[in-house]
């Protein structure tokens, strides 16, 4: 879900151009293309098929801060493979580094002994693990199903517009989030606020710049069931 | 009947102040459906899991006990993977159980992995659940500490190491064998299927994959008895389930109602219908995958056969309802969008499939389509259906095909409408009915016309797609 990756300004002028000169022709319209001819974005940066693969980095020629090299080992020796690790891994260098950076994958390839292809592998899958570089502070806004039918998409327009200068946060439009009662919400660096409307979005980005926990009164984690008949007590276990 | 007569198994005092703590759980009678249970032998503990009736509450609505007992006997490493990767759209009910007793489903996963027989155990939480996932992580320390996970559990010589695995964000991962594969570091794409995942699941080895919610009632119906739970609810759905009502109503949240109760009960009695002066347009009973139902179907008893005779499903528990002021295009390109981007890309008919809805859905938005992409989109829908490995692509195809069937009158308008806004004119009377002949010709000239302004959005698509596979 991160951004789509827009085509350069020239090159799409240059595809409307094609477009609109043989649109006028009467001939079919022509498929947008990129730079050497793809329809793929992302092949102007061409790999070099000449060079060999990766390798698993050598440890010894791989500095990795003791602390992220600690907290990797640990969720190795948590599993019975240690290839179960990558996740927490990878997310735990990501917190170290700010996203999975070329250092970050190599770093975690060296304690793991894996490939780093195999870590960008990974990576790529999980929308939670950035493969390009973005804010620290994670806005994650809902605009699923639920959450869009009460405003969302307008909330996120909002808040990216309110933190466009900032590059420090990262706003982005997420898939349903699992909390469409406080619809429409946002995961604030994890911690779920809602409901929200756009009057609520100023103070949550200087809460967020502060450090100060977000919007408080709205968060997730001090919020009743609604089931009017959770609560009464009428039901509770004997021997209280 | 009556909503409020419903016994409260699961929310019972769930906001009692720190009910999360070994504590406070213990003093409610927590932890002895354990004791009580490591007396028993696996084999009675897995006779009561299968009279109580207990269908899985993640989707599927697989007998729970049935599935435990597909597990092969013997000495072997066998495992057990709770699925906490609660990311069905409208679904919420697992993250309110985990956060708030969380002791609850360790009990009732220890309590499984005994009559399973499996001795190391996994809770896969999504990535996004932090706070749950600290609760959990906590709630565990405490359990260990007190030796109700571990080693040699109370004496009985049942050992089990426990886990808790925190997702990164991918949907696919709450299908059972990507979970699996999620889990032992790959990407989470699916699994062919069979050997299912008790024969050869996690690391190859036997495994059990159940709900956060399915494995919550456990130590409930351990405590009561398979028997009596079964009494509860209506034969085939037994018992009380959590439901998660959202969308336009005014009291959204989590509600514990016994299955078989109407759905209008739900709707309205519980969530208080849609705000002051709406209707009903349609409701999706089960999360956004289950195929929408319209008001006149809310008398529908809420149980997992009830739902399939009304040709939808119970799957989650998540309500979505929808008021007659959002219009359909809006909910079903939504819909759309999000199994796009949640595919895998692994299996063609869904990749392709969910790719070319969203395209012809934004053909409707922005008056390109004629009526034909209707038919074109419904095919698409079929040819999807039960052709790939797991059923992402089929969760997209089912509500967007009930979707076309039940709403094709207003899909038309909006059709015509777009058109008449960009000056296309009406297109069925037009030469650009695709299936008139000529068809080729006018496709061309149409192409023509609407190329300006459809170019753009071509453009950005690809890219979108190409995330989207990743």
């Amino acid at each position: 879900m991160s951004g789509p990756q827009d085509p350069p300004d020239d090159a799409l002028e240059e595809a409307l151009d094609t477009i609109l000169t043989s649109a006028l022709a009467g001939r079919p319209r022509p498929v947008a293309r990129f730079e050497h001819g793809s329809r793929v974005p992302g092949w102007d940066e061409a790999v070099d098929l000449e060079k060999d693969p990766a390798q698993i980095p050598d440890p010894a020629s791989v500095d990795v801060p003791a602390a992220l090299r600690d907290e990797i080992e640990t969720h190795m020796e948590s599993y019975p493979d240690r290839r179960s690790a990558v996740l927490p891994a990878l997310r735990a260098a990501q917190r170290v580094h700010g996203w999975c950076s070329p250092q970050a994958i190599e770093q975690v390839a060296s304690v793991m002994r894996v490939t780093p292809a195999y870590l960008e592998s990974v990576a790529t899958f999980y929308d939670m693990l950035e493969t390009a570089p973005a804010g620290r502070h994670d806005v994650y806004v809902c605009t699923n199903i639920s959450c869009s039918m009460r405003g969302a998409d307008e909330l996120y327009e909002a808040i990216r517009g309110a933190a466009a200068s900032d590059e420090d946060i990262n706003v982005r439009s997420f898939e349903c989030l699992g909390a469409c009662d406080i619809a429409p919400m946002a995961s604030v660096d994890g911690v779920y606020v809602g409901p929200l409307g756009t009057e609520d979005v100023p103070r949550l980005l200087d809460d967020v710049r502060a450090g100060r926990p977000v919007l408080i009164e709205k968060q997730l984690a001090g919020r009743p069931a609604a089931d009017p008949g959770a609560n009464t007590g009428e039901y509770s276990q004997a021997g209280d | 009947m009556a909503a409020t007569a419903t016994p409260k198994l699961l929310l019972a005092d769930i906001d009692e102040p720190g009910l999360h703590t070994r504590e406070v759980y213990e003093r409610r009678g927590g932890y002895d459906s354990l004791r009580a249970a490591l007396q028993m032998s696996p084999e009675e503990v897995l006779r009561e899991l299968e009279a109580s009736g207990l269908r899985g509450r993640g989707g599927a609505g697989f007998a729970m006990g049935k599935k435990a007992s597909f597990l092969p006997k013997g000495a072997m490493d066998k495992y057990l993977v709770c699925n906490a990767d609660e990311s069905e759209p409208g679904t919420f009910k697992d993250r309110e159980l985990m956060q708030k007793t969380p002791h609850m489903l360790l009990e009732g996963i220890v309590i499984a992995s005994y009559a399973a027989g499996a001795n190391r155990g996994f809770i896969y939480v999504r990535g996004e659940y932090d706070l749950q996932a600290d609760v959990l992580d906590a709630a565990l320390a405490e359990a260990r500490a007190a030796g109700y996970v571990g080693e040699d559990i109370f004496g009985s010589g049942h050992s089990l190491s426990l886990v808790i695995h925190r997702g990164a964000g991918a949907y696919i991962c709450g299908e059972e064998t990507a979970l699996l594969d999620s889990l032992e570091g790959k990407r989470g794409n699916p699994r062919l299927k069979p050997p299912f995942p008790a024969n050869q699941g996690l690391y190859q080895g036997p495994t059990l994959i159940n709900n956060v919610e399915t494995l919550a009632t456990v130590p409930v119906i351990i405590r009561m008895g398979g028997e009596e739970y079964a009494e509860l609810g209506v034969e085939g759905s037994t018992g009380t389930k959590l439901v998660s009502v959202s969308g336009h109503v005014r009291r959204p949240g989590n509600y514990e109602i016994e299955l078989g109760i109407p759905s209008r009960e739900i709707v309205y009695g519980l969530a208080g219908g849609p705000p002051e002066g709406r209707e009903v347009k349609c409701w999706f009973p089960g999360g956004s995958s289950a195929p929408v139902l319209m008001p006149e179907d809310l008398d529908v008893p809420y149980d997992f056969d009830s739902l399939g005779k009304a040709g939808s499903m119970l799957g989650s528990g998540a309500i979505i309802v929808i008021d007659d002021s959002t219009p359909i295009l809006d909910v079903a390109l939504k819909v759309a969008k999000f199994y796009r981007h949640e595919s895998c890309g692994k299996c063609t008919p869904c990749r392709e499939g969910t790719n070319w809805t969203v395209k012809m859905l934004e053909r409707i938005e922005s008056g390109e389509a004629t009526p034909m992409d209707l038919e074109i989109m419904a095919s698409v829908q079929e040819h999807i259906i039960g052709n790939c490995l797991c059923v992402l692509g089929d969760a997209m195809a089912m509500p967007i095909g009930s979707m076309i069937a039940k709403f094709r009158d207003e899909f038309e308008s909006h059709i015509e409408d777009a058109r008449a806004k960009r000056g296309l004119g009406d297109a069925a009377a037009s030469e650009v009915a695709l299936g008139a002949q000529g068809a080729e010709e006018s496709g061309h000239r149409l192409a023509a016309q609407g190329t300006g302004a459809q170019a753009p959005g071509e453009h950005a698509g690809a890219p979108g797609t190409q995330k989207g596979g990743a």
